[in-house]
């Protein structure tokens, strides 16, 4: 078969050939009254950092959120057609649509295209029906819910953390705290995390979200 | 939603019209193996800056097809509509066609609404494209406009991911032309400074990449038009070609000449129905 691209020769270095991927680490908590998700800003195309300021929390609809990991390109198509298909049903029934619905639609379609797709996806937000909710939808399709969920490649490293330092009913403070070290703690271990930590929280009231700076990131131990 | 196209969107699934046709070239009886051509890339630098009052985009002149400098004036920054342009990394002829294509399109679209497109359109549109074609099309696309909500600055990968920055550089070249542009990249420069900007970008490419080189072409774009430098700065090395390659009449010899007069033997006028005709 005719060849494609990839046997150059040295002129073209092998990282600039490989897919864009959010090797990432994401994370969404609930709490009461809302949600907090967070997320690194690193983009990778092999060992080229090829954006170190990337929103992985895409905005679904005003109160719903996802937090992108796994093949950027993968993620942003994906991400495109359930803003697509949640607004329009929204629209035809004139309400604001549920979580569970997108985080559905995001099920359905990783599920139905799941050999093509790499695409690892969190789902959060606020509906009046059900409060604050927190869907995770992992490579492969499957859906469920959680109050607190960890994803991208440097989730590995936070299980431990999250596992032991969760507790239920944490207040937005607590939680956004939670979430900004259990972050950093990922990026300082994961090579294909880094960058700043955004962070937004999603309640009744709306969508807040702020950045924390490398030289802001809460501080551990350097051994 | 649906925009009108130039070409009808492809039947679902890749085209494999061709395979039975070159597997038989390929694994032919040993004198008659034919090598498949490899796809001639544009080993490029490309870059592009947001400036007070617009963007501009740079690029190297050079094509290489592997080892050799196939185009030594070659154009990069291709125009998508008045006042969108786009630079083209990866293989020559996926940016052209794609880069066309979305031309097309925008037009259609600038007529059918009565409107200028927006930058976030075209980033649309390619994504689409590209995503569509799973990789296939090797185009690492920068595209920078100005519109009615601003100036943009994007870059399309070949898989369809896209992303928003202020400041890029693309192709194989793009190493030492971020460092530059790390180094000296500011909010709200003024043109001279973002244009001196671009320029030395794609200088550190073409001085520490192989695959780009010969002269740099800028294209600065902002709300009142668009000024397309080429070449803004030309390469130390032109050289002059040292002989002419014409030859004198009468160089060669003619040995044997005949002349066969072509007799006309028949004439016939047919007359065609023209859409215009009454």
């Amino acid at each position: 078969i005719v060849s494609t691209f990839n046997n150059y020769n040295d002129l073209y270095p092998d990282w600039t050939q490989t897919e864009v991927s959010t090797g990432t680490s994401i994370m969404a908590v609930e709490f009461e009254g809302g949600v907090v998700i967070g997320a690194d800003s690193r983009t990778t195309t092999g060992a080229y950092i090829a954006n170190r300021v990337t929103d992985k929390l895409t905005p679904i609809h005003e109160r719903i959120f996802c937090c992108r990991s796994g093949s950027a390109a993968d993620t942003q198509a994906i991400a495109d057609a359930v803003t697509y298909q949640l607004g329009f049903h929204s629209i035809e029934l004139d309400e604001a649509p549920l979580v569970q619905t997108a985080a559905s639609l995001f099920r359905d379609m990783c599920y139905r295209y799941r050999e093509e797709l790499m695409a690892g996806i969190i789902v959060a937000g606020w509906d009046p029906r059900r409060g604050g909710q927190v869907y995770t939808v992992p490579v492969g399709g499957m859906m469920t819910r959680q109050p607190v969920s960890v994803g991208g490649s440097g989730s590995s490293y936070i299980y431990g953390y999250v596992d032991s330092n969760y507790r239920a009913g944490m207040s937005k403070e607590e939680c956004l705290k939670f979430t900004a070290e259990a972050l950093t703690l990922a990026m300082e271990r994961d090579g294909s995390s880094g960058g700043v930590v955004r962070l937004a929280v999603i309640s009744e009231q709306g969508v807040e979200r702020q950045v924390i700076l490398g030289n802001q990131l809460p501080k551990f131990s350097t051994v | 939603m649906a925009l009108s196209n130039v070409l009808e969107p492809a039947v679902s699934g890749f085209n494999f019209e061709n395979s039975t046709r070159n597997i038989v070239l390929e694994n032919g009886s040993e004198e008659g193996k034919i090598k498949a051509p490899k796809p001639m890339k544009t080993g490029t630098t490309i870059a592009g800056v947001v400036y007070k009052d617009g963007v501009v985009l740079g690029a190297d002149t050079r094509a290489t097809s592997e080892e050799v400098v196939a185009d030594k004036m070659c154009a990069k920054i291709h125009y998508i509509a008045p006042n969108i342009y786009c630079c083209g990394a990866g293989t020559a002829a996926d940016t052209e066609k794609t880069t066309d294509m979305l031309s097309s399109n925008l037009t259609i679209f600038s007529m059918n609404s009565g409107r200028n497109p927006r930058v976030v359109m075209a980033v649309n549109i390619l994504q689409d494209m590209l995503f569509r074609y799973r990789g296939m099309i090797g185009a690492h696309l920068i595209l920078g406009g100005v519109d009615c909500t601003g100036s943009h600055l994007y870059t399309v990968g070949p898989y369809g991911s896209m992303d928003k920055v202020p400041y890029l550089a693309m192709g194989s070249g793009k190493l030492p032309a971020l460092g530059i542009l790390e180094d000296r990249f500011k909010g709200n420069m003024d043109l001279e400074e973002a244009k001196a900007l671009v320029s030395d970008a794609i200088h550190a490419g073409i001085m520490s990449d192989l695959g780009s080189g010969n002269n740099i072409d800028l294209c600065v774009i902002t709300k009142e038009g668009v000024d397309y430098i080429r070449p803004h700065r030309e390469s130390l090395y032109n050289y002059k070609r040292q002989a002419k390659y014409k030859y004198k009449p009468g160089t060669t010899p003619v040995l044997t000449k005949t002349v066969n007069q072509l007799e006309l033997v028949h004439e016939t006028v047919q007359m065609m129905e023209t859409a215009g005709s009454s």
